[in-house]
């Protein structure tokens, strides 16, 4: 876990143009309507190997949806999308997140009555492969998978200091612990891009702080990238190396987060549009 | 002392019948648990199980234990036959449209029956044969003996399955959330497939210990077992499959004491009266638990 080693690149490739080669995550042009609503169109992001990347915008701006469609929930009316080089259209849910997508959400969703150490395991579903025969006849093959698939599971809670819940239900822990692990259980997916859906959310200052060193310390051991909605800017602005503004469905920024800070037509996303100079003294 | 041992044969014989229920409720529940879904054709396949251990024993002369086996294999591609074909494409759809195509495809199943079989009685072939036990003046029969111990065995195997294996776990998963296990990487629909293959299997069993019980079969057979293992599962907590269990048993049991001590025409009343009861008192069912949705 300590071995934190820099990654060699901090991409940015949320410009596209920068590393296209490396991307783990390309969308192009991706859009959906719901009846005669357009929630989302003209969606084009590329996302590199190790990438910070938060997703940013007003509420109602439809990030949870391109959360949705990233991992084929929702499936796009128009565009493509590309994990690790692999087109999505079609695939069912399961299969992306076999292709490498795995997620949190908004409102945690763990499996409540099992426990921690079973919810977790879920997450190896597609990692551990023992026929139905040898579960149910309980041979040694099957008894070796379960013991890796035990160990596998408490290096990971170990990560994150959660080993000693192992046994409880999830549903009893309290809120901070529950947050992370909905993340545990996404990573035994053992994912190339990891969503995560407002993970700051009911969190106070301090544990914020946590968060965001939990957040690099997971792409440090792990190798992976890490696209995140967050309203907390303090969060976004610290973490994330690159960042996308939504608004109305439609992307009007994309940046490192100076850049995005500065930005006229995020400011006026956010703030509303300013009279006369307003705008022009937020871009110094 | 002679009461004493009737009691006694009631109850054993009670607990083979509830065994039976059981089997078929763990069906019900265990379908309504994953796809939140009542499967009421459920019923029906017993009644088929029952069919095609009579076509492949009387017209086909197989031995007994090919013919349990071929009724199990075709009581699981018509289960999961069923689910694929009219349930699957309902995913989506409300509750009410699934549980009226459910009870379509119930009487689909009788009818076809009906067309093939005709609507005589048929003998169930005597293929388990057991000499019957004494034990100090109590004389057990020797066929309840064997369901019991051979329902017994399976409910669990099958809590051992649900508790230890991946596909277990996967199946409680998707009980608690669909949507957040398939982003697990869990596919739901072959979890759901899965489900019925099991439920189909234990139906395809209770059809050959309920067809060994009363000894003949008819298209309509399956109905009143069906209806029963559902409220049995309702009555220890649908979604439970500890609840379907003691559920199915105390059915069971409370069904052979009515017969043997107060009537045999009042003992279904009763049965559907102990339902009413506990529902009034529990509504969750016995072992059921709590939902807390949230909104």
């Amino acid at each position: 876990m300590n071995q934190v080693k820099m990654v060699p690149y901090p991409s940015h490739s949320i410009i596209p143009e920068r590393d296209e080669g490396h991307a783990v995550l390309q969308a192009r042009e991706l859009g959906i309507d719901f009846g005669g609503l357009t929630a989302v169109d003209d969606f084009t992001l590329t996302i590199g190997r190790t990438e910070i990347a938060g997703l940013i915008g007003p509420n109602g701006a439809g990030k949870t949806t391109v959360f949705n469609l990233l991992t084929n929930v929702y499936q796009p009316t128009r565009g493509s999308i590309l994990i690790d080089g692999k087109n999505t259209v079609g695939k069912s849910t399961y299969q992306v997140n076999k292709l490498g997508v795995a997620r949190t959400f908004q409102n945690i969703r763990l499996f409540a009555n099992m426990s921690v150490l079973d919810n977790v395991k879920t997450g190896l579903h597609n990692g551990i492969q023992t026929s139905l025969l040898s579960s149910v006849l309980h041979t040694p093959g099957f008894k070796k998978a379960e013991k890796e698939a035990n160990e596998r599971v408490m290096e990971l809670l170990d990560v994150f200091h959660m080993g000693y819940m192992a046994n409880y239900p999830a549903g009893s822990l309290p809120y901070g612990a529950q947050r992370r692990l909905e993340i545990v259980r996404a990573l035994a997916t053992q994912p190339k891009i990891l969503l995560l859906d407002e993970p700051a959310a009911g969190m106070n200052p301090s544990e914020t702080a946590e968060l965001m060193e939990t957040i690099h310390q997971i792409r440090d051991t792990f190798q992976i990238a890490i696209m995140l909605i967050e309203h907390d800017m303090n969060l976004v602005m610290g973490i994330c190396e690159g960042i996308c503004v939504l608004n109305y469905g439609k992307i009007i920024a994309k940046g490192t987060p100076d850049e995005i800070k500065n930005n006229p037509l995020v400011i006026e996303a956010y703030l509303g549009k300013g009279k006369g100079g307003n705008t022009n003294a937020a871009s110094e | 002392m002679n009461f004493l041992m009737s009691l006694i044969t009631n109850l054993i014989s009670g607990l083979s019948l509830g065994s039976i229920y059981a089997l078929i409720a763990l069906g019900y529940t265990m379908v309504y648990g994953i796809a939140k879904m009542l499967n009421f054709a459920h019923g029906d396949i017993i009644m088929v199980g029952a069919f095609a251990v009579i076509v492949s024993v009387t017209s086909l002369g197989l031995p007994p234990v090919a013919a349990i086996l071929i009724s199990v294999v075709v009581c699981v591609v018509l289960g999961v036959a069923i689910e694929r074909i009219a349930y699957k494409p309902l995913r989506e759809a409300s509750p009410l449209a699934v549980l009226i195509t459910a009870i379509g495809v119930s009487y689909f199943l009788q009818s076809l029956a009906l067309i093939i079989f005709g609507s005589n009685q048929y003998s169930f072939p005597k293929i388990m044969t057991f000499s019957s036990i004494t034990l100090g003046g109590l004389t057990l029969n020797g066929e309840t003996l064997t369901t019991l111990i051979v329902t017994t065995i399976l409910m669990i195997a099958l809590s051992l399955f649900i508790g230890k294996t991946r596909i277990g776990k996967a199946m409680r998963a998707v009980s608690e959330d669909k949507g957040a296990a398939e982003l697990m990487g869990i596919s739901v629909n072959k979890t759901i497939a899965v489900t019925f293959a099991i439920g189909s299997a234990l139906a395809a069993v209770a059809g050959l210990f309920y067809g060994t019980t009363y000894g003949f079969i008819n298209p309509y057979t399956g109905a009143m077992p069906g209806i029963k293992a559902f409220v049995a599962a309702v009555f220890g907590g649908i979604g439970s499959i500890p609840g379907a269990m003691l559920g199915g048993i105390l059915l069971g049991v409370i069904e052979n004491l009515s017969k043997a001590y107060i009537s045999t025409e009042l003992s279904d009343a009763i049965v559907f009266a102990v339902l009413i009861i506990v529902l009034i008192v529990r509504p969750i069912g016995l072992l059921g638990k709590k939902t807390n949705e949230k909104v």
